[in-house]
């Protein structure tokens, strides 16, 4: 069966700019994956849990965060505040026994780099390879 | 405050299995503090619990409500505006609270959502510690403001007990043994001395063990 992943990728104002200055054109050029959209925000520690357990209820398969560099945030303790709240939602996920993995944290730093590209390669990789959402999975067999 | 934890998600999820319209009610007091219980836990939980039925291969409908307190009769009736909204409240409060609604609401169904733990506080940002155990009958004007009935695993009167190695204690390394700290801190007051008064049989009739407890005050009754 064919799957097409649907992931959500939150990534700060300093970490995706320069990124999205590329345009989405240039950015598949450069190998970023078509299953993944972009949300930007201010700064990942502005993220709630209840902001990204919503995309995993809009039909998310996999959902991840890029912020700053741990200790180089530029609003100090933003993406380490992030990765808190990555960290628990993995906890909540293992909970309802469904792969932590769906969720991940990555770092990177500011500007048009490769790592920025790598996450989501490695998301699209990760998702395409746990298959569908076991939220939309049982919700479609239901109806 | 008192300090709860939220329970496991699973628990939670075969607790609310027989009903559709969920509302899941905040605590704004000790749980707001201790982030067990609050206005954002709700906010986190509800998601959750959605995800977690429709895993299930069901949809469930979740009122997000909160209360000032679910200890005192007064906040409890706020609970009307939700009134045909629901099949079902899990609170969020500590034990008081799903008690206290099932007192004064009897034929609304009501469930824990936490585990209610100890009365403690923040030891540090993320980390709560128990250092009163509500025993009705208070000595930490013996004990340098240190309580042993808490914090001391064997609740010793006349401590440290043959465990206590380096200031720690027997059940755990990462414990402190009160009672050395009991000491430290006499002696440091320079109060060292009260060390060798020996505390007498303890009635502990007032920690619970005579029943449920209740204080009266006359001058507030009406």
């Amino acid at each position: 069966m064919s799957f097409t992943p649907n992931i959500q990728a939150f990534c700060c104002h300093y970490t995706s700019q320069q990124t999205l200055a590329e345009g989405r054109e240039a950015m598949l050029e450069e190998g970023f994956p078509a299953t993944v959209t972009i949300n930007r925000v201010t700064c990942t520690g502005k993220l709630k849990v209840s902001t990204l357990l919503a995309a995993f209820e809009e039909g998310a398969d996999g959902v991840y965060v890029v912020g700053c560099p741990l200790d180089g945030c530029h609003n100090l303790m933003g993406s380490q505040r992030a990765a808190k709240r990555v960290g628990a939602i993995k906890k909540a996920l293992a909970e309802l026994e469904v792969e932590p993995e769906r969720i991940e944290m990555f770092h990177a730093p500011r500007g048009f780099h490769p790592e920025f590209i790598d996450a989501a390669r490695q998301m699209d990789e990760t998702i395409r390879r746990l298959g569908p959402s076991p939220f939309k999975e049982a919700a479609a067999g239901n109806e | 405050m008192i300090i709860a934890e939220r329970k496991p998600l699973a628990e939670l999820v075969e607790m609310i299995k027989d009903y559709d319209r969920i509302l899941l009610l905040a605590c704004k007091g000790c749980v707001s503090v201790c982030s067990a219980g609050g206005e954002r836990e709700v906010e986190n939980l509800a998601p959750l619990l959605r995800l977690g039925c429709k895993k299930m291969g069901r949809e469930v409908t979740i009122i997000e409500g909160a209360l000032v307190r679910q200890c005192d009769r007064e906040y409890i009736d706020a609970i009307d505006r939700w009134d045909g909204e629901y099949d079902a409240i899990l609170s969020m409060a500590c034990g008081v609270g799903v008690n206290f609604i099932a007192n004064l609401r009897p034929m609304t169904r009501v469930y824990p959502a936490v585990n209610t733990s100890f009365f403690g506080g923040s030891a540090e940002q993320g980390i709560w510690a128990e250092q009163c155990a509500g025993c009705g009958n208070c000595i930490l004007h013996l004990t340098g403001g240190l309580c042993p009935i808490a914090r001391c695993a064997k609740s010793l009167m006349n401590g440290p007990c043959g465990g206590s190695q380096d200031g720690r204690c027997e059940i755990h390394r990462d414990v402190p043994c009160i009672w050395a700290e009991i000491h430290d801190r006499l002696e440091r007051l320079g109060r060292k001395d009260d060390m060798n008064l020996i505390a007498p049989i303890r009635d502990w009739s007032t920690a619970g063990h005579g029943g449920p407890r209740k204080v009266v005050r006359d001058d507030l009754t009406i």
